[in-house]
């Protein structure tokens, strides 16, 4: 719980990792490089005070991963949404027992979100099974860039997945976190392109389809396909610490996102260890669209609870005390919201 | 020198000025002015440029697009002769750097990662650069008067543009795909180049500011890794022009 000028914000950190990317789990170079790529990300995006050494970013472990997570006492929930990358790290860059015997301590606060590639086949759907047994799954993390042999990556609309997602359905399994990256087959095409996630949440109307990131690099293409789709969300990870480096651009993504899919459907996350989510929670809520930005409505305080925490608490059944709830806006549930959104005609 | 048998020597300004018709497809803007060259080394019949990239994970199609174009580039430079063109610190630089070598070619680099080519990637952000300069424009004519309302933007046609940057800009994004550059026609096209009907204006307005808004972040993203990874790297960067640097002073305050 954050509390601030009197208002209580219930607070979940939709994306968060219990990663291990010391060299002695680098597989390969690709190993390295992957994990100094985000290294970069967080040296480049956090404030001069948030910044961790190297040694310290290659792997936290469960005891300061709640210690970062929860200081304070601001978050009061948060998701695990590993990645597996076995291509790059020997035992995959995703803690999955740690993670999950650390959720096993803290029920109240963490919930373990596991992952499947559509490309283990037969046998990856047995284990996709067994994982919803053990874990309890409610969702997965599907990372379309992962690499898997002579693959570079996988679309959401291919044969395969499709399968993995009706047994997703099957098993109760109906949050499906999306995140793309920069290999796809083939690579004639952009692979940071969200069609493929039009398609499945056309043909999925019963799975929920959270895209991370929000899409970005691709906002545009994910704005203009959730617009359209009602069970399509963003999720923040990576957006959020714009918030400080250019908070101008970071109000034109939360901008966009309300306009385009609205209040209720965009989802808080710190995408820790990348960040922490405590600066990222304080200066949301202090935040506000320019003034010089007409084009975009003023945020209010009701929005900013349902981004922190209530959207995410909703989809999750994570229990939010009766005193701050909110009702769901009384919006349209495709096609641009706001005022003017009115004049509109859609396809 | 000068006799004719001796190839030319050419000086590294003509490198660096043929580098600079190269653009990242994404971002729309030439590598030159992104500091994507690392270094240009010209020897006595051979010309080696070595290029770099905000992080190693950058995409390796958007990736070879540039280095084969940058090779395509200097190669082009009258008298030059051997090229090296190198992609450093990529996850991808041995593949995409042996298949420039070899002149493999996209489908010959990436093998069966490659289906067809890369034309349609191409062209798909040829587009998007085209909506994002339309949106600068259309938006920097909305700000200088506050009783311009976004539904009126379908009647601006080129020729109600003030000269300048952004005007030129747009000019060439219309030429590049085709579309009509005389002063009659609209300024505001679809995303397939079709002038929208009246009751579309303001949606085609909103998804080309997406667009802009997607491109530009990108940019100053990519610029700014590019420095975080590269230490030094802001002094071979160029300022990119932008409608939202910062917050727009009525000129009335100024005066």
């Amino acid at each position: 719980m954050y509390t601030k000028d009197g208002e209580k914000y219930f607070i979940v950190d939709a994306h968060i990792a219990l990663w291990d990317a010391r060299p002695e789990n680098q597989r390969n170079v690709h190993g390295k490089q992957f994990i100094d790529c985000f290294y970069d990300y967080h040296r480049n995006l956090s404030p001069e005070s948030e910044v961790w050494p190297y040694e310290d970013y290659l792997y936290q472990g469960g005891e300061r991963l709640m210690r970062d997570v929860f200081a304070g006492g601001i978050v009061d929930h948060a998701i695990f949404q590993p990645a597996y990358l076995g291509e790059f790290y020997e035992r995959g860059f995703g803690q999955t027992e740690e993670a999950w015997a650390l959720t096993q301590q803290h029920p109240e606060q963490l919930t373990y979100n596991h992952n499947f590639d559509p490309r283990n086949g037969e046998q990856g759907l047995d284990q996709l099974r067994a994982d919803a047994e053990r874990f309890g799954l409610t969702g997965v993390k599907l990372y379309t860039a992962e690499w898997h042999g002579d693959s570079r990556g996988y679309k959401l609309s291919d044969p395969w997945t499709y399968r993995y997602l009706e047994v997703c359905r099957e098993l109760g399994i109906t949050n499906i976190h999306v995140h793309k990256g920069p290999t796809i087959r083939p690579l004639d095409r952009d692979a940071f392109d969200v069609a493929d996630v039009d398609h499945a949440a056309t043909d999925f109307t019963d799975l929920n389809f959270i895209v991370e990131h929000c899409g970005l690099p691709r906002l545009e293409d994910f704005c203009w396909i959730a617009t359209q789709e009602p069970n399509v969300y963003a999720g923040l990870a990576v957006a959020m610490p714009f918030i400080h480096t250019r908070p101008r651009y970071f109000a034109q993504i939360i901008g966009e996102l309300m306009y385009w899919i609205g209040e209720d459907r965009i989802f808080f996350s710190s995408d820790y260890a990348l960040w922490t989510p405590t600066w990222l929670v304080e200066k949301f809520v202090d935040f506000q669209i320019p003034a010089d930005m007409t084009e975009y409505g003023q945020l209010t305080t009701a929005q900013k609870k349902k981004v922190l925490g209530l959207n995410a608490a909703k989809m999750y059944g994570i229990p939010v005390p009766a005193e701050l709830q909110l009702p769901d806006a009384d919006e349209t549930a495709t096609g641009p919201r706001q005022p003017e959104a009115a004049d509109l005609a859609m396809s | 020198m000068g006799d004719g048998l001796m190839p030319a020597v050419r000086t590294e300004a003509d490198v660096r000025a043929a580098l600079g018709t190269v653009v990242d497809p994404e971002l729309d803007e030439p590598i030159t002015d992104l500091g994507f060259v690392r270094s240009v080394t010209v020897a006595p019949g051979v010309v080696e440029v070595h290029l770099r990239l905000p992080t190693s994970f950058c995409a390796p199609n958007f990736a070879w697009l540039m280095v084969s174009d940058a090779r395509d580039a200097v190669a082009a430079v009258p008298g030059v002769g051997l090229v090296v063109v190198e992609l450093d610190d990529h996850h991808d630089s041995d593949l995409i750097n042996r298949g420039l070598a070899a002149d493999a070619g996209y489908r010959g680099t990436f093998g069966h990662e490659a289906e067809d080519s890369l034309d349609e990637l191409r062209a798909t952000f040829q587009r998007k650069a085209h909506t994002a300069a339309m949106e600068r424009v259309l938006t920097s004519w909305l700000r200088a008067d506050p009783g311009r309302s976004e539904s009126t933007v379908g009647e601006l046609t080129l020729g109600d543009l003030l000269p300048g940057p952004a005007t030129v800009a747009l000019v060439a994004r219309r030429a590049a795909l085709g579309l009509p550059v005389d002063p009659a026609s609209p300024v505001l096209l679809a995303p397939d180049g079709s002038v929208p009907p009246a009751d579309a204006v303001t949606a085609t307005l909103r998804r080309a500011r997406s667009v802009r808004i997607s491109v530009d972040g990108n940019a100053h993203f990519c610029r700014g890794l590019l420095t975080t990874r590269y230490p030094g790297a802001e002094s071979d960067q160029a300022p990119r022009p932008s409608v939202d640097s910062r917050a727009l002073i009525p000129l009335e305050v100024l005066a």
